[in-house]
């Protein structure tokens, strides 16, 4: 498995500055905290949406940023998937044209995820011809999932992508998620406030507090300290 | 029916406006999508070129067209700085061909498609271009696969606003152009009848023709606006 190492010291947009170090030698590892706690900022970072002003950041072999040898590779060459909150379909294109934007672009190479074995598991089937305008939230989801996987990535970034969801469909998208995870074994990196999530689909939880890594443990030691915890801090 | 000299004025015109629209079309886009997708938070010198581009797209807008004729035909004339080359280089005189007189459409239109087009790109999600990339697209395909398609309603719209522009081109088109028989666009042949005897009541024709290719034009821009909204909100 691809192991991800990120330092970085960021201005975020809030005036707080983001210092942040950890590793990635899990399969999910979710950051976890309040809002503006920094991670997304973390994501984009990683991603490429956003140019760090000092870090180092490395997946696997590669060196994705580093910024004391001026290297930060382009977004579209450093194979990471990232799925957005609100899923991000091109509104434009149908679900099958979504989803294979990304596996037409794959860097030569990388590890070929199967288009037909994506449909199966997300059960994507009856959508492929669809608009995305005519897709529920959770349809979009799972859709914004298989077209990211489908780029074969070597790492991926999950940004809240329950977080629009209702609660009875948030079960059954971390369903899809658990499928996912097994068969693809991606390292992922799973970005959430919500405890129940986080300790239904992580191996390793990243707390994050005002930029700041707060606490790093196993979702059973970090969630459910009692008094004083990151659960009972962010009120969930 | 028109007469022989309205269908020469109204092919002029119609002339005209194409030729400027699909001349401008390809610097137009690169600069709006400049403009639109200018980080805010920029460094000044970048911030600066960014205000002098706007400033040089926009000064056509409140110049004086005649001033914008002016300053074309001081260019274009055999001695002028451009004009000198096309004529020493490619052996061309543009000055007093329908050619200047596209080109003059063009400049003064420009402001009005940039405009136009610019909003478009706003009007599409920055974020939908950093998941493109994320999912192995460069720049230019990100802008030609997911930002171009996304902004073409508002593109055309912008093409249809600015040839509409173009049909009553008057002051800069006069100066580069003139007024002789067989040579006149619509706004130069109303001008022209005008001024003659009995020429008020002959204009008629061509101020319908111009109001009706206007509303035409307006009717045409504010569908695909309403379309691209439309789309948008769903």
């Amino acid at each position: 498995m691809n192991r991800l190492s990120f330092c970085c010291r960021h201005r975020h947009p809030s005036g707080f500055e983001l210092d942040v170090a950890f590793n990635i030698e899990h399969q999910v590892t979710s950051l976890f905290g309040p809002s503006g706690s920094g991670k997304t900022t973390v994501l984009a970072l990683i991603a490429g949406a956003l140019r760090p002003q000092s870090a180092r950041i490395e997946l696997g072999e590669r060196t994705l940023v580093d910024t004391a040898r001026h290297v930060c590779l382009a977004a579209e060459r450093r194979r990471v998937g990232l799925v957005f909150q609100d899923h991000l379909l091109f509104p434009h294109l149908n679900v099958e044209k979504n989803l294979r934007y990304g596996e037409r672009r794959r860097a030569v190479g990388a590890r070929k995820i199967d288009f037909s074995q994506v449909v199966e598991v997300l059960e994507l089937g009856e959508l492929l011809a669809r608009m995305p305008r005519n897709l529920s939230g959770g349809q979009r989801q799972r859709v914004a999932l298989g077209r990211s996987l489908l780029a074969s990535p070597e790492l991926l970034l999950l940004d809240e992508p329950l977080a629009a969801l209702d609660a009875p469909l948030k079960d059954r998208i971390l369903t899809y998620l658990e499928r996912v995870v097994a068969q693809w074994k991606l390292p992922t990196l799973y970005v959430s406030h919500a405890a129940s999530e986080v300790e239904r689909l992580a191996d390793w939880v990243i707390v994050l507090r005002q930029g700041r890594v707060a606490a790093t443990g196993k979702p059973g030691e970090v969630l459910h300290l009692g008094q004083g915890t990151a659960a009972s801090e962010f009120k969930l | 029916m028109l007469t022989t000299s309205e269908w020469s004025a109204l092919e002029l015109s119609l002339r005209v406006g194409v030729c400027a629209v699909a001349a401008s079309l390809p610097t137009a886009i690169p600069i709006a999508y400049l403009l639109a997708r200018g980080a805010a938070r920029a460094s000044w010198p970048i911030q600066a070129i960014r205000w002098l581009v706007q400033l040089g797209v926009d000064l056509p807008l409140v110049l004086p067209p005649v001033v914008t004729g002016y300053l074309l035909l001081v260019c274009l004339v055999p001695g002028g700085p451009i004009g000198s080359v096309l004529d020493r280089w490619f052996g061309v005189r543009l000055v007093f061909t329908w050619w200047a007189a596209a080109l003059a459409s063009a400049v003064v239109s420009f402001p009005l498609l940039v405009r136009t087009i610019r909003l478009a790109f706003q009007n599409v999600d920055p974020r939908l271009e950093i998941a493109a990339r994320g999912l192995g697209a460069g720049p230019l395909d990100s802008f030609f696969s997911v930002t171009l398609p996304l902004a073409r309603r508002g593109i055309l719209a912008g093409a249809i606003l600015a040839f509409a522009r173009c049909l009553g081109e008057f002051g800069a088109t006069i100066m580069v152009l003139g007024s002789s028989e067989g040579r006149r666009t619509i706004p130069l042949a109303i001008y022209s009848l005008s001024h003659r005897p009995g020429g008020m009541e002959r204009s008629w024709r061509l101020v319908l023709l111009s109001v009706g290719l206007a509303c035409a034009a307006l009717i045409a821009s504010e569908l695909l606006e309403r379309r691209q909204s439309l789309r948008e909100s769903a």
